[in-house]
């Protein structure tokens, strides 16, 4: 598993494009939307919470086809789906991957983005956390949806349109989180509903995803 | 003789057969008579005008919506547990009736929105649902039509329909974090002691009978087209194999 997990770093590292695509997607949006609103810092500040859970999950969206789409053409899919460890772990760890290289790196800059969208103080360690805690499940529930879609030609708009209301949740429960994290409201139960579904993907996706990919493979 | 016995596709012909003019003339019966009784026999409501009346669709609509999701997870678990291919077929004849439903639910809305709200669309807890069960619908049916192999596609829309059911719920869940709710409450329940007066009650449940019916009658058109066209399929690879 370990190895899995290195051996998708790699890649992912070193194929260029797709790892660094989420990122600078995230970095245009942050730039563009300020330019396109205007510079009143009331408004801009405002909707920054909303903005960067937006951005973020654009982001992830953006690589997700990457997940299964290239291993399933090489045929390495078929060996992994074959190999000794079972296929809900591969699910796992390819999540685990994918989330590395888009879900941590966009919470480490978007307190940097942040600035440009003029966002109050307050908010700051918040969209750190639940950005921490809601961008695993963004990572899960794609690679659920890649193994849905895995076995189609041109699944990339499908993949889209499948993933998009289960990002419902995680979506508003982030902004909320950071919203009432900038207004200094109290934020326990959407922080804690975040996070149960973060932790509610991880545990039961898998297997979804993995019974999907067996049917693909078929 | 157990329920079963109609997952054979032959027994559900048949049966289907059978009953299918008595589930249209039912439908049509109910139908006419809600809705004209609703539409142009009850009185205006004293503050809404005759805008109420568009409950007679709305209503209903909106709860066959939920149904039709609620009977695709259903038949979707019954396909995955025990493979029965009317099962499968079944649930995607119902996807784009439930999608109509919802549709439907949301026209009305606006509609009645406009003039009471004085907006065509709010991001109420309600309406944002409906709205996010619409995606659900498009995207559930545009997977079976993504998918050439009809078992793969049956097999992958039921864990489609699995998660998605979940994901709905949460989404349901989580919209009311707003609490800027427009929508108004129930207004139909069997223990509550405020309903709406009967005036309006009665054509009310005689639509959603309808309403229920419509559902049953074109699920069962749409399955039992489903099957001839999958028999078709089946004869057509077999000339071709001779």
């Amino acid at each position: 598993m370990k190895a899995l997990l290195l051996r998708d770093l790699r890649l992912a590292f070193r194929s260029g494009g797709g790892f660094g695509l989420g990122l600078a997607f995230f970095f245009l949006l942050s730039v563009l939307v300020p330019l396109g609103v205007g510079p009143e810092g009331g408004t801009l500040g405002r909707i920054a919470p909303g903005i960067l859970w937006v951005g973020a999950l654009l982001a992830c969206l953006l690589s997700l086809d990457r997940i299964f789409a290239l291993d399933h053409e090489d045929g390495s899919l078929d060996l992994l789906a074959t190999a000794p460890i079972p296929l809900e772990a591969v699910v796992a760890v390819k999540a685990l991957a994918h989330w590395l290289v888009t879900g941590l790196p966009l919470t480490l800059i978007a307190p940097g983005l942040a600035v440009f969208l003029n966002l109050p103080s307050g908010g700051y360690p918040w969209l750190v956390v639940s950005l921490v805690l809601g961008t695993p499940a963004l990572s899960m529930i794609g690679a659920f949806g890649a193994a849905l879609t895995v076995g189609l030609r041109r699944g990339g708009l499908l993949l889209s349109l499948l993933v998009l209301p289960l990002y419902v949740p995680t979506l508003i429960f982030g902004g909320e989180v950071v919203r009432r994290g900038a207004e200094g409201m109290a934020l326990g139960t959407p922080l804690a509903l975040l996070a149960a579904i973060s932790l509610g993907a991880a545990a039961l996706l898998p297997f979804a995803a993995a019974s999907a990919i067996r049917v693909n493979l078929r | 003789m157990s329920i079963w016995e109609y997952a054979n596709p032959k027994k559900f012909m048949q049966t289907s057969a059978w009953a299918l003019p008595w589930a249209v003339g039912l439908t049509v019966i109910l139908l006419v008579v809600g809705l004209v009784w609703g539409f142009f026999f009850t009185p205006d409501d004293y503050k809404q005008g005759s805008t109420v009346k568009i409950i007679y669709l709305h209503v209903p609509a909106a709860m066959m919506a939920i149904n039709a999701w609620i009977m695709m997870l259903v038949t979707s678990l019954i396909w995955i547990v025990r493979r029965h291919h009317v099962s499968a077929l079944a649930a995607k004849a119902a996807a784009p009736v439930g999608l109509t439903f919802t549709l439907i639910a949301l026209v009305t809305g606006a509609l009645w929105g406009q003039p009471m709200w004085g907006t065509w669309w709010a991001w109420d807890p309600r309406l944002t649902s409906f709205l996010i069960l619409t995606l659900f619908y498009f995207g559930y049916m545009a997977l079976w039509a993504a998918i050439e192999d009809p078992d793969t596609a049956a097999d992958l829309t039921s864990i489609l329909c699995l998660v998605g059911s979940v994901f709905a719920l949460l989404s349901r869940y989580a919209v009311n974090f707003w609490n800027q709710g427009l929508h108004q409450g129930a207004s139909l329940s069997m223990d509550k002691q405020e309903n709406v007066s009967d005036v309006f009650w009665l054509p009310l449940v005689v639509c959603i009978a309808g309403f229920i019916l419509l559902f049953v009658t074109m699920v069962l058109v749409r399955t039992r087209t489903e099957i001839r066209a999958r028999r078709l399929k089946a004869l057509l690879a077999r000339e071709r194999v001779a």
